[in-house]
């Protein structure tokens, strides 16, 4: 009984070391480029977030001159 | 929900900006077929939860408006569906481009998949509803009534129905969710603040399309 659960473990720690050779992006990481796309997509959504608060502030202005009339 | 505060929004900017750096740098387990591919968690799953959260809020503002007869309660439970078909429609299309690359097709016969569609076209019912009413207290109650039934259907479809079934899609039919790739942790510190991102940016959205209306409403 135990030797066959101590079996199962090993079968187990087996069948996750599989996965772990999985290939990943592991050059791009070492590289460094990695930060490129980071940075570009930091920027864009800047932009987009920039945008966003001015939408904001212009409504703010607007509603600002309707309470006044 | 009448104003959100700037404090919230500058959240919402943090934790927008914290998932689209960590969520490319952090590591992840190494995964055969997923590679990848699996970071697509932090941008998919939580479009998917924002669609969610706004459509429960939008059951809410139902419920609220056949108890107060309120036009503002009506009115916010149709911005909130609107709003949320942006974050569906993004969950739908990000949901094909990734199934494509690790199933191998766009679209696959299956349950949460076929839920989610139904989900969205009840909820495109919902809308097609409202406009069909030229009086404004009857397309209140109609569509409020609606919309509660419309909720459930997708907490049914999306969230019932394909546990009960065998099913490709994580999290369902005994397919294991992220939960059960990820032995470390090191995913949820990406996710949980990536749901709450997206959730707040959705209200954010929510709160602008408000103040326009009424505004328009002022204008009148």
């Amino acid at each position: 009984m135990k030797k066959s659960a101590s079996t199962f473990a090993l079968l187990l720690m087996f069948i996750s070391a599989i996965g772990q050779n999985a290939e990943m992006a592991d050059q791009m990481r070492s590289s460094g480029k990695i930060y490129v796309v980071v940075g570009v997509i930091v920027l864009i959504f800047a932009v987009l977030f920039s945008y966003l608060l001015y939408m904001d502030f212009r409504l703010k202005k607007i509603e600002k001159e309707v309470d006044e009339k | 929900m009448k104003k959100v505060p700037l404090s919230f929004k500058i959240a919402t900017i943090i934790l927008v900006f914290y998932t689209l750096i960590a969520g490319l740098l952090i590591d992840v387990p190494a995964l055969n077929i997923l590679n990848e591919t699996i970071r697509n968690l932090f941008y998919h799953v939580t479009s998917w939860f924002a669609m969610v959260f706004l459509f429960l809020a939008s059951f809410v503002y139902s419920i609220k408006y056949l108890r107060t007869g309120s036009e503002t309660d009506d009115l916010l439970a149709r911005l909130f569906v609107q709003v949320g078909m942006v974050f569906g429609t993004a969950g739908m299309v990000t949901g094909m481009l990734w199934a494509n690359y690790t199933w191998g097709a766009y679209w696959v016969p299956d349950p949460k998949l076929n839920g989610a569609v139904i989900a969205m076209l009840a909820y495109l019912a919902y809308m097609i509803l409202r406009n069909s009413f030229q009086d404004s207290i009857q397309r209140g109650k109609v569509s409020a009534v609606y919309n509660i039934f419309a909720f459930v259907m997708m907490i049914l479809f999306v969230f019932i129905l394909p546990r009960m079934t065998d099913s490709l899609h994580p999290g369902n039919g005994g397919n294991p969710a992220f939960s059960g790739y990820d032995l470390d942790n090191t995913m949820r510190m990406v996710f949980y603040p990536a749901t709450i991102g997206w959730i707040f940016l959705g209200l954010w959205i929510t709160e602008l399309r408000f103040r326009m209306e009424t505004l328009k409403q002022i204008k009148k």
